[in-house]
């Protein structure tokens, strides 16, 4: 019996978390139409969705499996410029934006997939801070190669060349005159369709809630718990660690590199540069600050700590100032059992024994 | 309990320091505190807060964004103060003409750019001048364009910028122009020497200008002995490039990048006592004023500018006099630009006929159909034109630095 109410109230809180973010995007939508939203606001939205799904696929390799990842944003860089070489390749076959766009994140995932094999493949084997190290490295090495990569297109197809001498430039692929570049090595990916919506970026999360939370309550997902609190026991009953280990961080790459894609095609201009051990860092916070394991905490955290800084421009220049003193207060705040007693009463019905 | 003192007390401790950092500012430059109060005024009661204003029209509502804080301040703040110092002139002038400015921080990214863009928009902007950084620049001129609100940019020198976008206007030269300029200038003055290029190759500014460089470079016959590179990331040691410099004899070292790494190579070569000619563009442009460096570091370097504060033109030394004196520093290049960008609105605004009442979409289109037929004089060159495009056309100025300040090579 208690077992029984015990799931229901986690299928409660996802249930609450689906429906909080369709009444989110539901009520945007009718303020939008109503031209009550503001533009900065409006030009916020699709970064947001971006970053929401940026920390709960991070929440799942940090806070359900277990394991530490310095390298998120090495994903979103993988499939932020796959997506972008996908979307302007296909800039004629597809004149369709939606589909393009959907194809693209698509392009985008898969990439990030491989390169999450990659970094999983060895590294998900051992034991200890491992992962830690090796996706701090991949984050910089992404950063680097990005930064060399040259890409055009034209009549004949792809041209990809990689600047590793410094010495070539989007001149050296020999375009045609119906080419154009697409990638420019330092300068990044300009001149993009930005073909990003919003309505995209809220499907994009939907499905990333969809897919992590169906994962977590899976036979699979107590296969990852288990993992997490004590690997032994449960190599013990005989769960393949690394197979689920692999399963969680795969799909966490994955949905990295469709924000990635989602991100890039939301500006004409993006730089390797952006997606530097910084951005890993601050999905890091979002994910950290929400409450690890916790996936509605990651949305909402996502969401207010990208609105802040925006939110904080009447204080010029110290802006970055107080947004730091805001996250410190926030966790000095979270973590006091005042505070924690208020939230209590404020949810009565959380059962003693369960969660 | 004890906790929520403890939390009460950081939080009026953060706050004192706050305060703290308020004052500090104060005293150093109290101008500048001034200035921003009473752009804020303005900014709240749609009547701009200068004292001289004898016309009653509506002001038209200009705005930038720029690099406030982080790397690349420098560029922004002396933008904005430049603008700000136009902007008051202009309305003192009492024509029909009155402006209203407002600065928004994007710290050089395109993200927060656009954030800083979309800010303005709902602050009502009729037209930006921005956005400083090239990167940046990219990413709004998209969102100008599409929203149609004109665009002239003071120092976003990459062509990206303008590519495709009929809206876009510099101010400053770009890219090619600065590379393609150098390696000319080298040909010409220096022609025998043997060139080292040290240069970013993770930024678009730096990677665009050692581009151009290199190719007019074999054009003009140049001989270019080494080429080294670095990242954000390992900016802060250059002992392998300058040995490998002084290795294969270079005597001219040119450095097409920002002020700040440009500080730690001339610190680094006079610590292990190489002493070439060194050669930067407008990027180095701001190393005077950099906090912390010692300007005797850059006697003898050599750059390209369309500024110099020494110039004897009346017009520039009332500028830089009026600028020392509100901020305490003399004006940079960047802050030439932002200024002659706003007497350029000015000029293009007046030839179009356009009134405040008018829509940003109006407004840009007039001034589209305008630019190109203005010819204007400023701070950064004489007879500046403009092509359909939005690229200027001046000379690029040779300077070099003596007894901390730009003087005119002999």
């Amino acid at each position: 019996m208690n077992k029984i109410k015990h799931l229901s109230v986690t299928r409660k809180i996802d249930y609450a978390t689906y429906a909080g973010v369709i009444l989110a995007f539901a009520a945007v939508t009718i303020l939008q139409r109503l031209d009550m939203v503001s533009r900065s606001m409006e030009g916020m939205l699709i970064p947001i969705c971006c970053y929401v799904v940026m920390a709960v696929s991070l929440n799942l390799t940090v806070g359900i499996l277990g394991e530490l990842s310095l390298g998120h944003a090495g994903f979103m860089s993988v499939g932020a410029f796959s997506g972008v070489i996908a979307a302007m390749s296909l800039r004629d076959m597809l004149p369709s934006e939606p589909l393009r766009l959907a194809v693209s994140m698509v392009v985008g995932a898969l990439f990030a997939v491989v390169a999450s094999f990659v970094v999983g493949i060895p590294v998900l084997r051992l034991r200890g801070d491992y992962l830690a190290i090796v996706t701090l490295a991949f984050g910089e090495i992404i950063k680097e190669i990005m930064n060399c990569l040259i890409v055009g297109f034209d009549s004949k197809g792809l041209h990809i060349a990689l600047n590793i001498s410094g010495t070539v430039t989007i001149d050296s692929l020999g375009l045609d005159e119906t080419g154009y570049a697409i990638i420019k090595g330092a300068q990044g990916a300009t001149g993009t369709d930005k073909i990003a919506t919003f309505t995209a970026g809220f499907i994009l999360v939907m499905i990333t809630l969809v897919v992590v939370l169906n994962l977590v309550r899976s036979r699979a997902g107590r296969a990852i718990l288990a993992i997490r609190d004590n690997r032994i026991a449960a190599e013990s009953v005989g769960i393949n660690i690394t197979k689920y280990k692999m399963m969680a961080f795969v799909t966490s790459a994955a949905l990295a590199g469709a924000a990635g894609t989602l991100y890039g095609l939301n500006y004409s201009n993006m730089a390797a540069a952006k997606f530097d051990f910084n951005t890993s860092i601050l999905v890091l916070v979002f994910v950290v600050l929400g409450g690890l394991g916790r996936i509605w905490g990651s949305v909402i955290a996502a969401v207010v700590l990208y609105v802040l800084p925006e939110a904080l421009r009447e204080f010029a220049d110290y802006r970055m100032l107080v947004y730091a003193i805001v996250l410190i207060l926030v966790m000095l705040a979270t973590n006091t059992p005042a505070v924690r007693s208020m939230v209590g009463k404020m949810i009565p019905r959380r059962s003693k024994g369960g969660a | 309990m004890k906790k929520l003192i403890a939390l009460v007390l950081a939080l009026s401790m953060s706050l004192s320091l706050l305060a703290g950092c308020g004052s500090t500012e104060e005293s150093e430059a109290p101008a500048t505190e001034e200035t921003g109060e009473a752009t804020e005024d303005a900014g709240n009661d749609a009547q701009p807060g200068t004292t001289t204003e004898t016309s009653d029209a509506t002001p038209f509502k200009i705005g930038c964004t720029g690099p406030l804080t982080g790397d690349a301040a420098i560029y922004g703040i002396a933008v904005k103060n430049a603008i700000e110092l136009a902007v008051e002139e202009i309305n003192g002038l009492g024509s029909d003409i009155q402006f209203e400015f407002q600065a928004e921080d994007d710290v050089a990214d395109g993200e927060t750019a656009v954030n800083a863009y979309n800010v303005l928009m709902d602050w009502g902007m009729q037209i930006l001048l921005g956005t400083v950084t090239s990167g940046a620049c990219i990413s709004v001129a998209a969102e100008t364009y599409e929203d149609r609100v004109f665009t002239l940019t003071p120092s976003a020198s990459s062509t990206d910028v303008l590519a495709g976008n009929d809206n876009v206007f510099q101010v400053c030269f770009s890219d090619p122009n600065q590379g393609a300029g150098s390696a000319v200038y080298m040909a010409n003055n220096m022609a025998d020497a043997k060139i080292a290029v040290i240069y970013r190759n993770d930024d678009a500014y730096s990677q665009g200008i050692r581009d151009t460089f290199i190719s007019e470079a074999e054009v003009q016959g140049l001989d270019v002995v080494y080429e080294g590179t670095f990242t954000e990331d390992t900016q802060t040691d250059f002992s392998v490039q300058l040995t490998a410099a002084e290795a294969a004899g270079a005597d001219t070292v040119f450095l097409p990048i920002y002020y700040q790494p440009a500080s730690v190579i001339l610190n680094q070569a006079a610590q292990i006592g190489y002493a070439p000619t060194f050669f930067g563009v407008d990027g180095m442009d701001g190393i005077l004023t950099m906090e912390g460096f010692d300007t005797s570091l850059a006697e003898g370097v050599m750059l390209l500018t369309p500024f110099s504060a020494d110039s004897d033109e009346p017009m520039t030394q009332a500028f830089v006099e009026k600028y020392q004196e509100r901020y305490g520093e003399i004006p940079n290049q960047f802050a030439a630009d932002g200024y002659d960008a706003v007497y350029i609105a000015y000029m293009a605004l007046q030839e179009a006929g356009c009134t405040s009442d008018m829509s940003a979409e109006e407004i840009c289109e007039a001034l589209i159909s305008v630019m190109p037929t203005i010819t204007y004089s400023g701070l950064t060159g004489q007879g500046l034109t403009w092509n359909e495009e939005g690229e200027v056309s001046k000379d690029p100025l040779a300077v070099v630095i003596k007894d901390g300040a730009y003087v005119i090579p002999e």
